[in-house]
C-alpha cells in the first residue's frame, strides 16, 4: 500500500495569517468577535468574521502577478506558502509542486463589482476585473508564484470536494508527476454569499480564508502526520439525503477512541447541523469544531478542519484525527490522519488514492 | 472507450444536426436575445435555440422547473449520452464535469433581485443552490435515474477538456469502470460583458488562424460522453464510437489570460498527450485546435503545433470549430472532442469556411472547405485563462 504523508500545513483565517494563529484560536475554543457586515437596503447589518489584515505586508504581494488579485488569492498564496516551506531544498528551490485550489463560492468580491459595473453601463465595465472573476484565478496566480508548478487544477463543489483535491492529489503524486501537491481550500467574503447563508441560516457568521496541506511521498518532511484515508464518498441522491449519507460515512470511520479526534465541521446551526451532528451522536471523545470558533469559511473551513486535524496531531494532542465533511448539496466524505508511526486503525477502507470520483 | 455521446450547440440539438452542420462549416451566429448587448462592442453570439419541452426523464416538474438555461443543455447532451450508451442506472456512476460558470443566469437573477428589490426573497434560496454546479450535477443523476460522486472541474476554458481527460484518467487508474463526463456552459451577461471588456471579441467574423482575425465570437452548448473501460463495453456487447487514448495537461505561467507567445505550454500538453497514448505526431490525422481566433492565441498555438509535429506539420489538417459555433468556454473541449469523433466515425474534417489568409505563423494547412478524409487518430486542444492547458487524443473503433 502507497503511503502519503502531510509534508506541511497553511492557514489564513479569521484568527490571522498562520497555523500557529489558528491554533491558539481553536485552544481557546471561545467563537472569535463577530462584525457587522452592511447589507444594502437592510437595516441590520449581516455577520461576518473577516480576516485581519496582517501585522506586516506579506512580500509575496509585491510579485508582478498578485498586483491586482482579490483577498481570496491573497489568502490561498500565504497558505500555500506557509504550507510549502519545509520542501524547499537548501537551496531554497521548490520541488515539483501540484496545485488543487478548491473553492465553493469563488471569486466574489471581483465579480461582484464586475457585474455591477455591467449593469451600470456594460460598456465602460472594467477589463482588469473581469479576468480575476474566474474560478481558475487564485490557483493560476499561486502556480506564478511557486514557478516549479507542472500540474495545477481548480475544483468546484460544496465542502466535501476538499476531500476530492486531497484524493487527485494523492494520484498525481503515486504516479510521480509531482513531488509535493499542494492542497487548497479558499474563501473570501462579501454581502452576497452571506446574503445567500442567511437564507439558510440566519445566525450564521461568514468568514473567508484559506487553509492548505502539502501533502508528499516523503516521510521526512515536518510535521510527521500521514494521510490514513478517505472514505467513499457518499452523494446526495434522490434516495439517499444528507442524513443519511452522512452515517455511511460515519460508518467507514473508526469508533470512539479517546486518544483520537474528531474534527468536525459543526456551526451551532440546528437545521444545518442536524445530518453532522446525527451521524457522530456515538462520539463522546475529544472533539473539535473549527466553524464555531471562525465561522462559515466554506471551503476554507474544510481546508481548516484538516489542517488543524494534522496541527493536533503533530502539536503530539492526539495520535489521529479524524475529520467529518458533510457538505452542504453534494456528499459526505470523511478523512483520516495519524502520527506517524502510530499503527492504522484497521479500518475497512485504507488509502485508496483517488477513491473520490477523481 | 466511448459508448454514447450527446451534444447541443447552436448548430442544432445531437449528433446527426450538428454533424451535418459541421461537416458543411455551416455558422450558428445570430443576434443575443438573451440579455441586454445594446452597450456592448459586439452583438452577436451562437446562441442555442432551446426546446420548449425536455426529453422525457426522471425529473419531477418541480426540478424541471429550477432547471436554468446551463442545465437545460447539460441534460439535453447527457440525455442522448445515455440513451445511446444503453447504460441502466446505478448506484455509483461517477460523474465528472467541466464548467466555467456552472448556473451562472441563476447567480445573475439571485444579484440582480438581492439588489434591486433587498426585501424579496421568493426563489433566492433556490437560487443559491442551484447556481453552484454540483446542484446541475445532481439534476443530470436524477433526471437519468442514477447516482454517484460528482466532481467539477473549473479550468476556464480547458475545463470540458480536463473533465474528460479526467475521467479518462480515472478508468485508467482502475478507480471506475464507468464515467459520465463532458462540459457544459450557457452564454451569460457577466461572461459576455466581461469577454467584451478585454476587447477579444471580434466585432467581424471569427476567423482562427487567419492573418487578419480580430477576435473570438462566443457561443454555448454542451457534449456529454459515457467512458466506459473495454472491459465493460465488450462484455455488455456495447456499440463503441470511437476511444480516448492520450490526456495531456500542462501549465502555463506566463500570464493570467495570455499564452506564452512561444505556445510552450500548449508543446508540453501535446507532447505529454501523445506520450500516454504511446503515438507520434505521424499518426495524428486532424487537430481540433484551440483557435479562438485571437491573435495572441492563435498565434503562440501555432507555434506550438508547428514544434509538435516537426515534419508532419506541412501536411497536417487544423481547424477550429469556433468558426462555427463561437467559444464555448468551458463547454468547448467537450464539444470539440464529440466533434473529433465525429469526424473519426464519419470520415470528414470540419472546415472553417470564413478562412482566407493563413497566418504566416501556420505551418500546417488549415481546413478551409469540406473534405472527406480518412482519420484514425484526432488531437483537440483546450487552453484556458489562468494557464491550464490540456490536450486529449482519440482514435477510430474500427
Amino acid at each position: 500500500m502507497s503511503r502519503v504523508f502531510v509534508s506541511g500545513l497553511g492557514s489564513v483565517s479569521p484568527a490571522g495569517w498562520t497555523v500557529e494563529a489558528l491554533r491558539d484560536a481553536l485552544a481557546k475554543n471561545e467563537p472569535l468577535p463577530a462584525q457587522p457586515l452592511t447589507r444594502p437596503g437592510w437595516q441590520k447589518p449581516l455577520k461576518m468574521r473577516p480576516v485581519p489584515s496582517p501585522a506586516i505586508r506579506p512580500s509575496f504581494l509585491a510579485h508582478p502577478r498578485l498586483r491586482r488579485t482579490s483577498p481570496i488569492t491573497h489568502y490561498a498564496a500565504a497558505a500555500a506558502l506557509e504550507a510549502v516551506k519545509s520542501v524547499r531544498n537548501s537551496q531554497g528551490a521548490y520541488p515539483r509542486i501540484g496545485i488543487i485550489v478548491c473553492l465553493q463560492c469563488g471569486c466574489v468580491q471581483f465579480s461582484f463589482r464586475f457585474f455591477q459595473e455591467t449593469l451600470q453601463d456594460a460598456a465602460t465595465a472594467s477589463p482588469l476585473l473581469f479576468p480575476e472573476t474566474v474560478f481558475a484565478a487564485p490557483a493560476s496566480h499561486v502556480a506564478a508564484l511557486l514557478e516549479n508548478t507542472p500540474l495545477v487544477c481548480t475544483l468546484a463543489g460544496d465542502p466535501s470536494s476538499y476531500s476530492q483535491g486531497l484524493a487527485l492529489g494523492i494520484d498525481w503524486l503515486l504516479e510521480g508527476r509531482v513531488d509535493a501537491c499542494l492542497v487548497i481550500g479558499a474563501e473570501e467574503i462579501n454581502w452576497l454569499p452571506a446574503d445567500a447563508l442567511w437564507h439558510f441560516d440566519h445566525r450564521a457568521v461568514i468568514s473567508g480564508g484559506a487553509g492548505a496541506l502539502c501533502l508528499s511521498l516523503n516521510p521526512e518532511w515536518p510535521p510527521g502526520v500521514e494521510l490514513e484515508t478517505i472514505t467513499d464518498p457518499h452523494p446526495y441522491t434522490a434516495l439517499v439525503n444528507r442524513r443519511l449519507a452522512a452515517r455511511k460515512m460515519r460508518a467507514q470511520m473508526p469508533p470512539q477512541n479517546k486518544a483520537e479526534i474528531l474534527c468536525d465541521g459543526l456551526n451551532n446551526s440546528p437545521r444545518a447541523d442536524a445530518a453532522e451532528a446525527g451521524a457522530w451522536a456515538d462520539w463522546s471523545g475529544p472533539r473539535l469544531s473549527p466553524k464555531l470558533v471562525l465561522g462559515e469559511g466554506l471551503m476554507a473551513a474544510a481546508a481548516w478542519q484538516c489542517v488543524a486535524a494534522c496541527d493536533w496531531i503533530a502539536g503530539g494532542k492526539f495520535m489521529a484525527a479524524n475529520v467529518s465533511l458533510v457538505g452542504a448539496n453534494q456528499q459526505a466524505v470523511g478523512v483520516r490522519f495519524h502520527r506517524l508511526g502510530h499503527s492504522i486503525s484497521g479500518l475497512s477502507s485504507p488509502l485508496k488514492a483517488g477513491s473520490l470520483a477523481l | 472507450m466511448i459508448t454514447g455521446a450527446g451534444i447541443v450547440t447552436s448548430l442544432g440539438r445531437g449528433w446527426k444536426q450538428n454533424a451535418a452542420a459541421f461537416r458543411s462549416g455551416k455558422t450558428g451566429f445570430r443576434p443575443v436575445t438573451l440579455f441586454d448587448v445594446s452597450r456592448q462592442r459586439v452583438k452577436t453570439a451562437a446562441q442555442v435555440d432551446l426546446p420548449s419541452i425536455l426529453p422525457p426523464m426522471q425529473l419531477t416538474q418541480r426540478q424541471q422547473k429550477r432547471l436554468d438555461r446551463a442545465g437545460i443543455l447539460l441534460l439535453l447532451a447527457a440525455e442522448e449520452a445515455w440513451q445511446q450508451s444503453g447504460w441502466k442506472p446505478a448506484d455509483n456512476l461517477p460523474v465528472v464535469l467541466g464548467t466555467t460558470a456552472g448556473g451562472m443566469s441563476l447567480g445573475e437573477d439571485y444579484f440582480r433581485q438581492a439588489v434591486s428589490l433587498p426585501n424579496r426573497q421568493t426563489m433566492q434560496p433556490t437560487r443559491a443552490l442551484h447556481y453552484q454546479a454540483q446542484s446541475q450535477a445532481r439534476m443530470v443523476a436524477d433526471a437519468l435515474g442514477f447516482a454517484g460522486p460528482v466532481t467539477i472541474l473549473s479550468n476556464a476554458c480547458a475545463s470540458g477538456t480536463s473533465a474528460m481527460g479526467e475521467a479518462w484518467e480515472m478508468i485508467r487508474r482502475g478507480h471506475a469502470d464507468r464515467v459520465l463526463t463532458g462540459g457544459y456552459d450557457a452564454l451569460s451577461q457577466m461572461g459576455f460583458s466581461g469577454f467584451d471588456s478585454l476587447q477579444v471579441m471580434s466585432p467581424t467574423r471569427c476567423r482562427p488562424f487567419d492573418a487578419h482575425r480580430d477576435g473570438l465570437a462566443l457561443g454555448e452548448g454542451a457534449a456529454v460522453i459515457t467512458l466506459e473501460a473495454f472491459e465493460s463495453a465488450w462484455k455488455r456487447g456495447a456499440g463503441i464510437l470511437g476511444e480516448i487514448i492520450g490526456y495531456g495537461a500542462s501549465m502555463d505561467r506566463h500570464h493570467l489570460t495570455q499564452p506564452h507567445p512561444e505556445g510552450d505550454a500548449a508543446w508540453q500538453a501535446m507532447q505529454l498527450a501523445c506520450a500516454s497514448a504511446q503515438i507520434t505526431a505521424e499518426e495524428v490525422g486532424y487537430i481540433n485546435a484551440h483557435g479562438t481566433g485571437t491573435p495572441l492565441n492563435d498565434q503562440a498555438e501555432a507555434k506550438a503545433i508547428s514544434r509538435w509535429a516537426g515534419r508532419r506539420a506541412g501536411s497536417l489538417p487544423v481547424s477550429s470549430t469556433k468558426a462555427g459555433i463561437g467559444h464555448l468556454l468551458g463547454g468547448a473541449g467537450s464539444v470539440e472532442a464529440v466533434v473529433c469523433l465525429m469526424c473519426l466515425r464519419e470520415q470528414w474534417l470540419p472546415p472553417e469556411i470564413a478562412f482566407e489568409t493563413p497566418d504566416p505563423a501556420c505551418s500546417f494547412r488549415i481546413v478551409a472547405k469540406p473534405e472527406e478524409a480518412p482519420v484514425n487518430v484526432a488531437l483537440s486542444n483546450s487552453f484556458g485563462f489562468g494557464g491550464v492547458n490540456a490536450t486529449l487524443i482519440l482514435r477510430r473503433w474500427p
